[in-house]
């Protein structure tokens, strides 16, 4: 007697295998391109020091966050956050760009603003414990 | 006076085949799914064994019509559930023009239903993007549609292929 699932599997030619396996790939590396950290939920933007503000990611934003040397503009867009300009003389933290995960954070040093991407929990790194 | 469209044989053959495809997503449409947008698309069952035996042409006014009517029975006609359908539909429908061609000594529908399932995401999956919620959000959740895609693509394909074997199915014209 024939098992129906035999008779499933003589139909599935070599190549179908072989899609099959490429399938398989697809998903995977999908899976470890997208879920390799934490989604950031929140933006901590600092300045001198003290806490500015907390902003969620979900809006488009752009903020004028005041510094020791003016004004640093943080610019909120599609879940990422980035420093759209700053008075600072070398701009490390402009030219970083986009911010897209947890722990990810750009500093303004000269000016005494950064901005911070957390999740739900906050992890560890070497620059918070 | 009665106006009388003139109908041709491939017409009724047509209409016929999207009433099967119909039925299928109704009967689809029964079976709770615990993720929005994760379905067994049983009616792509059809459409592969349609584009085997009457080409790409019938196929792709087969899926079309399904999707037309089948919007027009759940109530979501121009609705954004329809318009997922729609850009989904079109884009497997671009991917199995492509699929039919690959060398059918090596490949067979498994192979075609898997890329049209991994199309028909892609093609949902743009239109979310680009115009219902378009944050990167979402992606958190594409590796899920991706291994629905794979599953539900292989077991369709092996589902078309057996019916498309079977001799007591080889004079059965749906």
């Amino acid at each position: 007697m024939k098992l129906p699932m035999q008779s499933v599997f003589r139909h599935i030619k070599p190549g179908d295998w072989l899609t099959m396996c490429i399938g398989c790939v697809v998903v995977v590396s999908l899976a470890l391109k997208l879920w390799n950290g934490e989604l950031a939920d929140k933006v901590v933007i600092k300045s001198q020091g003290k806490l500015y503000r907390e902003v969620p990611l979900s809006r488009n934003q752009r903020i004028e966050v005041p510094g020791a040397m003016g004004i640093s503009l943080v610019a909120i867009e599609n879940r990422r956050v980035r420093i759209a300009s700053d008075p600072g003389p070398r701009q490390y933290c402009v030219r970083q760009g986009w911010l897209k995960q947890a722990g990810e954070i750009a500093l303004c040093l000269p000016n005494q603003v950064s901005v911070e991407l957390v999740g739900n929990h906050r992890r560890y790194d070497s620059l918070n414990y | 006076m009665s106006l009388r469209i003139e109908t041709t044989l491939e017409d009724h053959r047509i209409a016929r085949m999207a009433a099967v495809a119909l039925g299928l997503a109704i009967i689809e449409g029964a079976i709770p799914s615990p993720l929005p947008g994760v379905k067994p698309g049983l009616a792509n069952i059809v459409t592969l064994i349609v584009l085997s035996r009457y080409g790409w042409r019938v196929a792709a006014w087969v899926s079309l019509l399904r999707v037309l009517a089948g919007s027009l029975l759940f109530g979501n006609f121009l609705a954004p559930g329809f318009f997922l359908s729609l850009s989904g539909t079109l884009l497997s429908l671009l991917a199995l023009g492509l699929a039919m061609h690959l060398p059918g000594r090596w490949f067979g529908p498994v192979s075609q239903s898997i890329i049209a399932a991994f199309a028909h995401i892609s093609g949902q999956m743009i239109v979310v993007y680009l115009w219902l919620i378009p944050q990167a959000g979402i992606a958190y959740l594409i590796p899920v549609f991706a291994a629905a895609a794979l599953v539900f693509g292989t077991v369709n394909g092996a589902i078309a292929a057996s019916f498309m074997a079977n001799p007591r199915m080889q004079g059965f014209k749906v």
